[in-house]
């Protein structure tokens, strides 16, 4: 009778409560808290700007510097130099001279905006689902064990992959993680200071562009400074010339000392293209053929002007850090046993809790249900309700603590989430409410991934409570009565 | 095995999560998007092999045509190039096309195909290119105890 009431109410229940994400408009209790942007809870060092359209490093200075010195000495050049050179050569040269200045611009901001190819952080299961892994491979000791790799072999090469123990992921290869921005970065070039930025799969051909075109710039500029100089000398003597035009020599000493690195820089990294190299492999020698006899670049294209055209034109992949979406309530966690505290000894009441803490998530999640495996003890990192959160912070979070089947502990402190439950043990309805209640005082900031501020504390509860009284079989009630008198004696305990 | 569902909504109502299990990338050829075809041993009870690894062709061969180099990769490539990239705020790469292809598809795969087993899969996007992260269903109603327990401890016993 029990379970025919159950299914009824299961029916008419599940009709009372959306499934849909819930909105502020479903929490009238809780204050209209913004929906945030992923970029806001991004895990690595990187600044976000104009609402995360913007990604940069978290050191910018040098990056101004190169603003600074290309915008001064372009704006120098335009007005003190072009008006003489469009006068008596050409008025092509500033035409020139402003197409390359713009283009150097916008490859630099490209380059330094942009996102080099990050690589999100692994999810707690995947994460765990890994460690499982390597712990079977390895044999599970207590201390971190030693560093994690795993072979591929492409091409005919063998490729060690690393395990990133910041990630918690195995590196794709070529990639490598950026110390300066806490990230991992697919097919990480380098950490350029003077972009304000990692160089990696996305950026590259941004900031070769931008090197190419800087040194075309840099060469175009110092030619027809030094031009302009010679003009003027030829008719008023050199240094009546310098006179005439100070910021010429300001503008030659700049050029002149940018002209080696810039240069240099491109011809390097030109190199690099057409070989299909990073700078991290051309630096540890990855592929140089000193290493031994059959080792070869597994990824290069075979020919030069294939290994280019894939650099530079080549598909361009999309972020896959998403700055700007809107963080959703987390699909279902697994809460792995990382620590292996067991809160819960009885299989059964891996029942109970798996059908209370569900119901729960049902009313803030659009996707599924969750159910916490019962070893969770606070095992997710980060996961808090807040809609419970209230009452329930002053409760002891993160810890092991069962459900207590004393109402006074954990209900009398939420008595404004649970005003309609008094605290009878005897009633058999009321008996399934408080324990999987007092579950959630204790277990759900850990347990139930919820957007932050959504879930709401008052009559959404109304629902679940009758939810779960239909959901319960009388079976498992023995079993919660078993947990919450352990539940009780490990909290005198605490 | 877990009683059929009907649709994803009905087990989006009434499952509970067991399990998850993650088909890792497969990079025996180079850095290209491709997950290894290797059918896990968790879902041995729960689809078909080959309806698996059909599924799993056939993002790969998404991938690649996503990731391909050839002609029209470069045109495209060339002409945003020339107009500084600005062609991208109105254009959208064929790279990000096959994406939403891909997404279409896994709807798609979910609702016909693993939603009335129990399974669902997740975008690869979602979870940064790294993982098919396959989630495992458990009717909360008469086979979850049985089921649920035993695909706890089969979780713990690995």
């Amino acid at each position: 009778m029990h379970l025919g009431v159950s299914e009824s109410m299961r029916e008419c229940e599940y009709s009372q409560i959306s499934t849909r994400s819930s909105t502020p408009m479903e929490t009238p209790y809780k204050k209209r808290t913004p929906k945030r942007r992923k970029w806001e809870n991004f895990k690595g060092r990187n600044k976000f700007y104009c609402s995360g359209r913007i990604m940069m490093a978290k050191q910018t200075g040098v990056f101004y510097l190169t603003l600074v010195l290309i915008l001064v000495t372009c704006g120098l050049f335009f007005t003190f130099d072009c008006p003489f050179l469009a006068l008596q050569l050409t008025p092509v040269i500033p035409v020139i001279g402003g197409v390359l200045f713009l283009f150097v611009l916008g490859t630099l901001l490209r380059t330094s905006f942009s996102d080099p190819g990050v690589l999100p952080r692994a999810t707690a299961d995947e994460a765990a689902d890994l460690e499982r892994q390597i712990d079977v491979a390895n044999g599970s000791t207590g201390y971190r064990p030693p560093p994690r790799t795993k072979e591929v072999v492409i091409n005919g090469q063998t490729v060690k992959l690393k395990y990133c123990f910041t990630c918690k992921i195995f590196r794709p290869p070529r990639a490598s993680h950026c110390s300066l921005c806490d990230n991992c970065v697919e097919r990480f070039d380098h950490h350029c200071p003077w972009v304000g930025n990692c160089v990696g799969r996305r950026n590259y051909r941004f900031f070769y562009m931008f090197i190419l075109s800087l040194s075309f710039l840099t060469i175009f500029i110092f030619s027809f400074v030094i031009t302009h100089i010679i003009l003027r000398s030829h008719r008023s003597g050199f240094l009546n010339a310098l006179k005439d035009s100070p910021a010429s020599v300001l503008e030659v000493v700049v050029c002149f000392f940018s002209v080696w690195s810039i240069v240099g820089l491109s011809g390097f990294h030109t190199y690099l293209i057409s070989s299909n190299q990073t700078t991290n492999e051309d630096i540890k020698g990855s592929w140089s053929s000193k290493r031994g006899k059959d080792n070869y670049n597994p990824y290069s294209h075979g020919n030069i002007f294939t290994n280019c055209c894939a650099a530079l034109c080549g598909p361009l992949p999309p972020s896959l850090i998403d700055r700007r979406g809107f963080i959703q309530s987390d699909t279902p966690q697994l809460a792995p046993p990382t620590n292996g505290i067991t809160m819960y000894g009885a299989t059964q009441s891996q029942q109970s809790h798996m059908a209370a803490t569900p119901l729960l998530q049902q009313q803030s999640s659009d996707p599924v249900i969750l159910t916490a495996s019962p070893e969770n003890g606070g095992a997710l990192p980060g996961r808090t309700s807040l809609g419970l959160g209230g009452p329930c912070t002053s409760l002891p979070l993160g810890q092991p603590t069962p459900p207590t089947s004393t109402p006074s502990l954990s209900c009398h402190e939420s008595t404004d989430m649970l005003p309609i439950h008094g605290h009878s043990h005897t009633h058999n309805h009321s008996h399934p409410h408080q324990e999987p209640m007092a579950h959630h005082c204790f277990l759900t900031p850990e347990e139930v991934p919820s957007p932050p501020g959504m879930l709401p504390c008052g009559s959404p509860m109304g629902h679940s409570h009758t939810m779960q009284a239909g959901f319960y079989n009388p079976a498992s009630q023995d079993s919660l009565h078993e947990d919450s008198v352990r539940g009780l004696v490990k909290l005198s305990s605490v | 095995m877990a009683t059929e569902f009907h649709n994803l909504q009905e087990l989006r109502h009434s499952a509970s999560l067991a399990n998850k299990v993650f088909v890792q990338r497969d990079y025996s050829e180079g850095t290209t998007c491709r997950f290894q075809t290797k059918f896990p041993s968790e879902l041995e009870s729960r689809i078909e092999r080959k309806l698996f690894e059909d599924t799993v062709k056939t993002l790969n061969n998404y991938y690649a045509e996503a990731e391909k180099i050839g002609g029209q990769s470069y045109l495209e490539g060339c002409l945003a190039c020339s107009t500084a990239y600005l062609i991208f705020l109105c254009m959208e790469t064929r790279y990000e096309k096959v994406l939403k292809k891909i997404a279409k598809y896994i709807q798609e795969q979910n609702e016909k195909i693993f939603a009335p087993r129990g399974l669902l899969i997740t975008d690869p996007l979602e979870r940064g290119m790294r993982v098919i992260e396959i989630s495992i269903y458990e009717d909360r109603g008469s086979s979850g105890s049985s089921s649920g327990s035993s695909s706890v401890s089969g979780s713990t016993a690995r």
